[in-house]
């Protein structure tokens, strides 16, 4: 406003009257950004805290990617599970060119040639590079019964004709590495996440009680996770695993197995749970809910829960990696998952003694998904511990 | 002080009975016994069974009594030093452990003394160098290290060992050693062995420790008594050292409570790829042969082997920081 022309002395002064319509909110309003963020909702302020956290989220997308590849295994490996080739027993891992003798090529494998080693007694494979086989993509391979409902045949990548595909070579009786890896994700990861649940609604239940009633509960339940935690973990996975009946099915024993991992495993989150709901119960909205009547369930699960989920989510996910390590330890050492059950740690199963790893080094590979998910875990695991508070 | 070690040693009796009802209830979970295992066997191999002597077997162990009482008789033998009989090596449980509960003590020790002094610098150099190359290198070899399962690096270095030195790394003293008493020897002898474990087991729990100590350094770091102290012109270092490393001290030392059982529990796998001589190997014979006496007892060796080491926590902490002992509760 231009500041107007003082009027004669003696005349009244003018009244300023501004046109704009008048705006109670204008000293206070806020950018748009900032009010992106007043009115973001909790999980939306969490989610970009985390997308910060670049190794965090490349590990989630890594494990998302991961997770969804146990629903198709089947057409991302080359050769079924049990699928033999007593011509290439403990063939070594075979790479797939794309230059041959400076020409770029559709992608291929060469032939190879076997010879019988008489002093080892033992298969000698080279390559024929004369020989150059083109390999298949999106093709038609070995049958298998999809989700158990109907039978096909497709497969991402398939050996090419007359040849071996074998990306990580294969066991001692001529199955591919690479296939019974991928098939050994989906009792591995889901070993982890079905562990998880249990020792999840345990953790929450159980911390819930101690947390809301406190009291007697509190010190019983304080006593037990005490006494829980302090029991060296593997031997009692050993102990436990160790008297699964022997003729359970091999199915049975992946439950069973499952279930001891998540039963010991509660302690952390029921901790968590315990310490978090001491404090919220005390708030003033607790009080409220009371007063209306809520009783003590709803108001765990409906008020207190929510308030912590994040925290929760946070400690299960560091949890995982501890149950899929401990399913590869047990079934390792032979007390875990019987064959035909295929994971990770009954592959490693055949890497026994250190002659495998001085002549068929390729068996000790299925270690290296199970780096890669403890990894990825620890490292979402951080990211999600660091965006669990957003206020903060 | 004294009171309150008195109290922390009472606080650890009823867990003791009660991890010791726990582990008697998982021995005693499988159904059938060691007898009726032995006695399949013996009729498996065309052998007659003589029904007066599988009764006077089964009245000797005691099989023919309630579970409750027979689990009564089991926790009043071990405090008379009593701890079973094996039916498996047909001697008492501790004729057949013998030396490998020391050797299990002095492996976990020398693992956690390794662990402390590999995390403790590192640590804090992490801590000084947030976020630089050398902090992200470190982490994520500590990381890599605890991804790794134990046993398959073990059996790696058995190989390299093997190949590069031409040496053995099993066991935990030469042959020639395994039934003589102490001699200094025999005492080089094992502490040459314990190397390639300790590593091998100190790899999990280095990281934890240094990212844990790492963590604590930060948020200590940050504190005004530190800017103040570098405000004055205190040195980094001396900045550091002063106090906020005594203050993540109390940390590193309660640690010891949580890394235990991990440890512990890590060890009996990688002995059973080294065939060490401490009690994992005959811990997973006896749970498959249900050798129960002996499978409990290490079992509950191994988990008062947690408690203690978790009083041991306790009390050093107690000593350390005087504000745990005058509010007088349990670190946890």
């Amino acid at each position: 406003m231009s500041p107007t022309p003082l009027p004669p002395p003696g005349q009244k002064l003018e009244h300023y009257v501004a046109e704009a319509p008048f705006d109670a909110m204008s000293t206070e309003r806020l950018t748009e950004a900032q009010e992106r963020i007043y009115l973001a909702s909790q999980w939306k302020l969490m989610w970009w805290k985390f997308k910060r956290h670049k190794l965090a989220l490349i590990s989630a997308i890594f494990l998302i990617f991961l997770h969804a590849s146990i629903l198709i295994c089947e057409v991302i490996a080359p050769y079924n599970l049990e699928t033999r080739n007593s011509h290439a027993v403990y063939f070594p891992p075979q790479g797939i060119h794309m230059f041959h003798e400076g020409e770029i090529n559709f992608p291929f494998v060469y032939g190879t040639e076997r010879e019988l080693n008489m002093e080892l007694l033992q298969w000698n494979y080279t390559n024929d590079t004369s020989k150059r086989l083109p390999v298949r993509f999106f093709c038609s391979g070995d049958e298998y019964r999809f989700w158990g409902f109907f039978d096909a045949t497709f497969h991402f990548m398939c050996p090419p004709e007359g040849g071996t595909l074998y990306l990580l070579g294969t066991d001692q009786l001529g199955r591919d590495m690479f296939s019974r890896i991928v098939y050994g994700a989906r009792i591995s990861l889901t070993i982890g996440i079905i562990g998880i649940s249990i020792s999840f609604v345990l953790g929450i239940t159980i911390g819930g009680i101690a947390g809301y009633y406190g009291g007697f509960a509190d010190l019983v339940i304080q006593r037990m996770i005490e006494v829980v935690s302090s029991l060296p973990n593997i031997p009692l996975w050993l102990a436990l695993a160790a008297i699964l009946p022997v003729n359970w099915s091999p199915l049975l024993v992946y439950f069973g197995i499952t279930v001891i991992l998540g039963l010991l495993d509660w302690t952390g989150l029921a901790r968590a749970v315990r310490s978090k709901l001491l404090s919220l119960r005390e708030e003033d909205y607790v009080l409220a809910a009371q007063l209306m009547g809520a009783d003590s369930g709803r108001i765990i699960g409906r008020h207190l829960v929510p308030g912590f989920a994040s925290h929760l989510i946070a400690t299960a996910t560091v949890a995982v990696p501890t149950m899929v390590l401990a399913e590869t330890a047990l079934s390792y050492l032979g007390v875990g998952l019987r064959r035909p059950i295929t994971s990770w740690g009954v592959l490693l199963n055949d890497a026994q003694n250190f002659n495998v790893i001085a002549l068929y080094p390729w068996l000790i590979l299925p270690v290296v998904p199970v780096i890669f998910v403890v990894l990825a875990f620890n490292f979402m695991g951080d990211g999600l511990r660091d965006a669990a508070d957003p206020y903060k | 002080m004294v009171w309150y070690i008195i109290q922390r040693f009472l606080i650890m009796i009823p867990t003791l009975l009660i991890i010791s009802a726990v582990v008697y209830f998982v021995i005693e979970l499988p159904p059938g016994d060691y007898l009726e295992s032995y006695i399949a066997e013996l009729q498996t191999q065309g052998e007659t069974v003589d029904p007066q002597y599988i009764e006077f077997l089964r009245h000797e162990y005691g099989f023919d009594k309630s579970v409750v009482e027979r689990y009564f008789h089991w926790l009043f033998g071990i405090f008379q030093g009593d701890f079973g009989f094996s039916f498996e090596y047909q001697l008492p449980v501790s004729d057949v452990v013998g030396d490998r509960l020391y050797l299990t003590i002095l492996l976990n020790f020398v693992t956690i003394i390794f662990t402390w002094i590999i995390a403790f610098p590192i640590g804090i150099y992490s801590a000084m160098h947030q976020y630089s190359w050398g902090d992200y290198g470190l982490t994520f070899i500590g990381l890599l290290g605890l991804a790794t399962p134990n046993y398959l690096l073990a059996l790696i270095m058995l190989y390299f060992a093997n190949v590069w030195f031409g040496t053995s790394i099993g066991h935990l003293m030469d042959p020639e050693f395994v039934n003589e008493s102490m001699s200094w020897a025999k005492a080089q002898s094992i502490m040459e062995h314990l190397l390639i474990p300790v590593i091998v087991l100190g790899t999990s729990g280095t990281a934890i420790l240094i990212r844990r100590l790492r963590a604590n350094l930060l948020d200590e770091l940050q504190k005004q008594y530190v800017v103040t102290a570098k405000a004055k012109g205190l040195k980094n270092f001396r900045a550091l050292v002063k106090y906020p490393l005594r203050m993540s001290l109390n940390f590193f030392i309660s640690d010891i409570g949580s890394i235990l059982p991990a440890l512990i529990g890590g060890g009996e796998i990688v002995a059973i790829v080294l065939s060490l001589e401490t009690t994992g190997p005959l811990l997973i014979d006896s749970l498959q042969s249900q050798d129960m006496y002996l499978a409990g007892s290490l079992l509950m060796f191994l988990a008062s082997l947690t408690v203690v080491g978790v009083l041991v926590s306790d009390i050093l902490l107690a000593f350390l920081d005087p504000r745990i002992r005058l509010s007088g509760g349990s670190t946890k």
